[in-house]
């Protein structure tokens, strides 16, 4: 075998490997794996890094202060109350949005008249984002000169004073995001009543069923899977509220809504920003939280897969 | 003729379908009918009218005077409409620039990722290499990471790469979503292959296959991507408010809209007005468009 002929043979393996599946295949995901390492995985890696380092998001200086932050995190009694608020409004956004939902899918899976303009009514929200929500809610829920002071007022209730009022602004809160996105879980929940098969419905009636117990019997555990979605995302979503809070409340009154996310943001962005270090503290309550999340998150399917049950 | 029509229901004789379908009657349970119309309307009229206040009550706002806003109880229709709050917001504020730049940052991250993602998925669904598996699960993984997570060391990427405080800021990390790729790559693993197949035995390359028998056949889900992308960016508030620090020519229209609402507290009017024109292109896109939405959130789920 000369030289010549195995550079040949190194060659056309060469060629060969060029036009294989392996290097098309890299070549089509290239793009998009690399991009989403540097904005996706390197972050991930880096937030944990910072979790266990005394670190501002602008001075240079790093030092290693092992679990130090996440030891911080159980004497804080800030973040303690933020936790409180999450777990509140967690309590409240979850089943309200998700009930309400249930019985608003129901109401529209029907032919009626008028029907599209419902459906419309209830998925617009979808679209109209945090901010805008915020600013029509703000001004709805004005203590002086809201319209819902004044409807209220008619019906003999209030004033009351909403978003400014300790005891209220969490309920205002709730009430707005439940606005915000009922268009969405309905939506979910409305796909998944129109693959509940007619024949199934029927039949219970024939056998004499009540409509409430075919409901609940028959149609209720064809909607589990997407009752398992809405809860799981609800809650992580629900775990996660910032921009409402951010824009609409600021944490008060008095820290009444200073949720987790809110509080990272603010230490990480607000009073990290100078000299104080404290994105390194708030790295790790975010990590803290994405841990909490994680756990709920599996937790959910762990009972779902026992409940729910799965067609096909 | 007059001896075979059924006679005309009245309010005290309501029709028994029993008696009237024989057996057949059993199905539909007999049903009293109280009012002329069906008794859901009871429930989503009301329903209709709380859902839609929040929004005509902001147009109503848009069209009124400050001294019609600032008055109590609350004046319901404001006479004149002052078409005028609307000039004063393009003419007072910043809103053209704001609202470039949106659209800019919106077009191309939804450009980019419509190209990338397909790629991507197409190779994830079609072609088989080494590490296939391994990279699509990590790609998955990341979406279980919430974005408070990976927000300050994004931002320290960002700041890294200099694009702190400029719209690149806003655009480079969302060029490709993985929801995106994991979508495209579910939707063409049910596209049947035999046509592929024939295509790649005549010799076409890959990247033509791609172009002229998937992407046409994926046309729903691309519309389906390419709303959903629109939505979360156009909407995005955090990331914008965590990079666009102090450069006013770089804000967005969701950043311009807070400060707005923050320099404006009492005028009403203006908020209102400005707030609505940020809502029309995603209405406007939302009437044209809906069935993609609701497609998008029924199979995937998603809302930013």
């Amino acid at each position: 075998m000369s030289a010549a002929t195995q550079d040949l043979g190194t060659v056309t393996r060469f060629r060969r490997f060029l036009v294989s599946d392996h290097v098309a295949g890299w070549a089509f995901i290239l793009p998009s794996v690399v991009l989403i390492v540097i904005f996706g995985i390197l972050p991930i890696v880096w937030g944990l890094i910072l979790s266990f380092q005394k670190a501002g998001l602008i001075s240079p200086e790093r030092e290693w202060v092992g679990f130090e932050n996440y030891a911080r995190i159980a004497s804080d009694p800030k973040a303690r109350q933020a936790a409180i608020n999450t777990i509140y409004y967690t309590m409240l956004f979850v089943p309200i949005s998700i009930l309400l939902a249930l019985f608003v899918a129901h109401a529209l899976n029907r032919k009626i008249a008028l029907i599209r303009f419902y459906r419309l009514a209830v998925f617009i929200p979808v679209v109209t984002s945090t901010i805008a929500t915020g600013i029509m809610f703000l001004w709805l829920f004005d203590k002086n000169f809201g319209l819902a002071n004044w409807l209220l007022g008619k019906i003999g209730l209030g004033p009351f004073g909403f978003f400014e009022d300790p005891n209220q602004a969490m309920i205002a809160l709730v009430l707005m995001t439940v606005w915000g996105w009922l268009g969405f879980d309905t939506i979910i929940y409305l796909a998944a009543l129109q693959g509940v098969p007619n024949e199934l419905v029927e039949a219970a009636s024939i056998d004499g069923a009540s409509r409430w117990t075919t409901f609940w019997r028959v149609t209720w555990p064809m909607l589990g899977p997407a009752t398992l979605l809405l809860v799981v995302w609800s809650t992580i979503s629900a775990l996660q509220l910032f921009d409402e809070v951010f824009f609409v409340t600021h944490g008060g009154p008095l820290g009444r809504t200073s949720v987790v996310v809110f509080y990272v943001y603010r230490l990480a962005f607000e009073q990290g920003l100078g000299s104080l270090s404290l994105a390194g503290y708030a790295a790790a309550i975010a990590y803290v939280l994405f841990l909490v999340i994680l756990i709920l998150t599996l937790a959910q399917f762990w009972l779902g897969r026992r409940v729910v049950h799965y067609s096909s | 003729m007059s001896s075979i029509t059924a006679p005309a229901p009245t309010l005290d004789e309501p029709i028994d379908l029993t008696h009237l379908e024989g057996e057949t009657g059993m199905v539909e349970r007999p049903r009293r009918r109280l009012l002329p119309f069906d008794p859901w309307h009871l429930f989503l009229a009301p329903l209709a009218f709380v859902m839609l206040l929040p929004l005509v009550w902001m147009v109503v706002t848009s069209l009124q005077t400050k001294a019609q806003t600032l008055h109590f109880p609350p004046i319901l229709w404001p006479g004149t409409p002052q078409f005028v709050n609307y000039l004063d917001v393009i003419r007072d504020s910043a809103f053209g620039t704001w609202f470039w730049n949106t659209t800019v940052v919106t077009v191309l991250v939804v450009a980019s990722n419509l190209v990338l993602c397909t790629l991507a998925a197409y190779g994830f669904a079609r072609i088989r290499f080494l590490g296939r598996g391994f990279i699509y699960f990590v790609l998955l993984a990341t979406l279980m990471v919430p974005l408070q997570v990976v927000l300050i060391p994004t931002f320290l990427i960002v700041k890294q790469l200099g694009l702190l405080d400029h719209l690149g800021a806003l655009v480079v990390p969302n060029l490709v979503n993985v929801f995106g790729i994991f979508m495209l790559t579910q939707f063409f693993r049910t596209l049947p292959i035999d046509l592929e197949e024939a295509a790649r035995i005549d010799g076409a390359s890959r990247l033509s296959i791609l172009l002229r028998i998937v992407v046409p056949l994926s046309l729903p889900a691309l519309a389906t991507l390419a709303v959903i992308q629109f939505l979360w960016t156009w909407n995005d508030f955090l990331w914008p408010l965590v990079t666009i620090l102090t450069n006013q020519d770089a804000f967005t229209l969701q950043l311009g809209l807070a400060t707005f609402q923050g320099a404006h507290q009492t005028q009403w009017h203006l908020v209102a007005a400005a707030n609505i024109m940020s809502m029309i292109p995603l209405i406007v896109l939302f009437l044209l468009a809906q069935r993609y939405f609701v497609r998008g959130i029924a199979t995937q789920g998603l809302k930013g």
